[in-house]
């Protein structure tokens, strides 16, 4: 009955909650609760992933901490919601969550139909295919006819679809709408491959594989998939203050900034870019209607964009994915901060 | 019987004219109900207005002309041909066969393991109405929900792969890719050319076993695993329909020489029948709509095809509404060709 009850639920929650669509803006509700609603994923290890007491941790996470100190002056002010990825739309069209902070793709389709809006990216990543490393598969074209562990209400089903149809390799879907089960399947057996974005098949190796040496992802990109925030369409004041404290996170990487230096650098820096990203000598946070510390209290609490990777899925973790496009694009990588002006 | 004289036919009941004074009890109920009535439409017709006005405040796109647009996605298995370039509404409806296939299957199963176990309740034998006892008792007690991964972990872990499979005279396979089985295919000449039919044998190839039929290890789970939970409820119905023949019935029967055979075909069964029937149909529909689990292990059904549509179109309201709508005229199909029947076998007053 799980599935039927969700979709009621979501259902019952769109119904509901449309009702009450008028009440008020996004971010007069956050400040009126004191908290701010994230939805984050059922536990993708390095993304957003609670630990045995309960705790999240992650860089989708880590996003939703800086947001909230940033805004609410305290990176603990957040109530996590886990959303299965069906759910995840629903419940941000709904206001069951403020702000969706789960590894999620920006498409068109998402962004133009579904009364949402995308603020910034927070990582680059592409569709990839992970098999055991005993079956000697070295490329996806030499996949054709093969079963593909896949979970549902992703992009990734329609990208397995058109990269079988443009090799002709006839892969057979096997669709599971839980993470968990279509993991399970994948180590059980069942397919000889499984797909989803790159960094989602390393957090699977890592979290559920015997040996992560048995597995192996194979180099093939077959798709890009720029994952970030996003919010409700129509609150562009609460949009924008997500946007800035992603481009700010990663700002402050450029300069320098870092969680352990941020309150020095605040009180010594003569950099002038350094004293306005901190409020030193510029307000920027007026015009986002937050307050001059708005970026430091966000760095202080999570630290700065590179810091956040490699923490929760930097080459030390268990994850153990390289920096690679995720760098800054000082260093040739596709993370290139709008400036904070 | 033939002697019976003919009954006079009944004379029309006298008309009545109702009064319609406020003071009668029939009036003011018929003015409640119009008054219940009117406030239910009233408050559909605001939850469908308001959803509407809200959806198009939110830009949130609704309608109906998603089921045209190209699905895009690849179905694992389907009765009838579809590929990634076809229109959604064609993917709702391999979802739909899909369900159909794992309802008619799963209620076959019940059935008759379910009426296999009821009477092996009834036996004289000790062990097997002990054995029958604890079949109902483990399958009924344990959540559907498990015992379908239970299945699907069991057949996806312990089969061996595609290409170590398990095989019987070169014509079945079963592995982790499921059972594979030889069909009969038409020649190049088309149907008509008889003799020109052979047999298409399933052949190890280099990632399971392609040709001849197939039946996928999700598919298996959950025919099997709803045909198995369902089965320990039909079982009690079954019980319980041939314990509710008096037992007067029964030693009236073996009074005018009938044999125990003949007692079971010609006064039992008849008898149980009538009681059995109205709670089976129940099982029934419980079955079809239990189907919707199969998603949890992927099976394509028709919640799996509307969950990955929602995804892709993030037309929530229909998605959901075409689950609802199906499963309900499923469901009142399953319950109108169940009465037939009914009707059939419910002794006839004469």
């Amino acid at each position: 009955m799980k599935p039927i009850r969700l979709s009621i639920l979501a259902l019952a929650l769109a119904l509901a909650s449309l009702g009450s669509a008028h009440a008020g803006k996004t971010l007069d509700t956050i400040k009126q609760r004191d908290q701010i609603a994230v939805g984050v994923s059922t536990g993708v290890p390095g993304f957003s992933a609670a630990d045995s007491q309960g705790r999240w941790a992650g860089l989708d996470v880590d996003i939703g901490k800086a947001v909230a100190a940033a805004l609410l002056g305290d990176a603990n002010k957040v109530k996590w919601v886990p959303l299965a990825s069906q759910q995840r739309f629903t419940a941000l069209q709904s206001g069951e969550v403020d702000v969706l902070s789960r590894n999620t793709t920006v498409t068109l389709t998402r962004d133009a139909s579904m009364g949402l809006a995308f603020t910034a990216i927070a990582f680059y990543d592409g569709q990839g295919f992970m098999v055991p490393a005993k079956s000697k598969v070295k490329s996806a074209k030499q996949l054709k006819g093969a079963t593909v562990c896949v979970q549902s209400g992703t992009t990734s089903e329609k990208n397995l679809a058109d990269f079988s149809r443009a090799y002709k390799l006839n892969l057979k879907p096997v669709v599971f709408d839980k993470f968990d089960a279509a993991n399970a399947a994948y180590f059980a057996g069942r397919c000889q491959a499984y797909t989803t974005d790159t960094s989602g098949l390393a957090s699977v190796r890592a979290k559920d594989a015997k040996d992560p040496k048995e597995h192996l992802i194979l180099p093939e990109l077959i798709s890009k998939e720029p994952l970030g925030p996003l919010v409700r369409r129509g609150d562009d004041e609460w949009l924008a203050i997500v946007r800035w404290v992603v481009n700010g996170l990663l700002e402050a990487e450029e300069n320098g900034i870092t969680q352990a230096n941020v309150d020095q650098l605040k009180a010594d820096s003569t950099d002038p870019v350094v004293g306005r990203l901190l409020g030193k000598t510029e307000d920027t946070g007026k015009l986002l209607g937050l307050d001059r510390d708005w970026l430091a209290r966000a760095i202080k609490a999570v630290g700065n964009y590179g810091e956040i990777y490699e923490r929760n899925v930097g080459e030390k973790t268990p994850v153990g994915l390289a920096r690679g496009k995720n760098r800054l694009w000082t260093d040739g990588g596709l993370h290139y901060a709008l400036p904070l002006r | 019987m033939t002697l019976r004289a003919p009954v006079p036919p009944r004379a029309p009941p006298p008309r009545q004219h109702r009064a319609w004074s406020w003071r009668s009890p029939a009036t003011r109920a018929l003015l409640w109900q119009a008054l219940a009535l009117a406030g239910l439409l009233a408050g559909l017709f605001w939850l469908v207005h308001n959803t509407q006005v809200n959806m198009a405040a939110r830009g949130i796109q609704s309608g109906w002309d998603f089921l045209g647009q190209t699905a895009g996605f690849d179905i694992g298995e389907q009765l009838i041909a579809f590929d990634a370039g076809d229109s959604l509404a064609r993917a709702f409806l391999v979802g739909l066969l899909n369900t159909l296939r794992v309802a008619l299957l799963g209620i076959l199963l019940c059935t008759l393991l379910g009426t296999l176990v009821g009477l092996g309740r009834l036996s004289h034998n000790l062990l097997l109405r002990a054995l029958c006892r604890a079949y109902v008792e483990l399958f009924r007690n344990v959540p559907l929900l498990v015992q379908l991964l239970v299945w699907y972990l069991l057949l996806v872990e312990y089969l061996p792969d595609a290409s170590a499979a398990w095989s019987w005279r070169e014509a079945l396979f079963l592995s982790k890719a499921g059972l594979a089985f030889p069909t009969l295919v038409a020649g190049a000449n088309g149907w008509s050319d008889w003799g020109a039919w052979h047999w298409q044998l399933p052949a190890l190839q280099d990632f399971g076993i392609e040709g001849g039929g197939a039946l996928s290890p999700e598919f298996i789970a959950v025919t099997v695993g709803l045909g198995c939970y369902t089965a320990a409820f039909v079982a009690e119905v079954v019980r319980a329909g041939i314990r509710s023949v008096p037992p007067g019935q029964i030693e009236a029967a073996q009074s005018v020489g009938l044999s125990r055979r003949q007692t079971l075909r010609l006064v039992t069964g008849p008898l149980a029948l009538r009681v059995i029937l109205p709670p089976l149909t129940n099982q029934y529909l419980n079955l079809t709509k239990n189907s919707s689990l199969a998603v949890a292990i992927g099976y394509p059904d028709l919640v799996s095809i509307a969950n990955t549509t929602l995804n892709q179109t993030g037309r929530a309201v229909e998605c959901i509404g075409v689950i609802m709508l199906v499963y309900l005229a499923l469901s009142l199909l399953t319950a109108a060709l169940m009465a037939v029947f009914n009707r059939r076998v419910a002794l006839k007053e004469r």
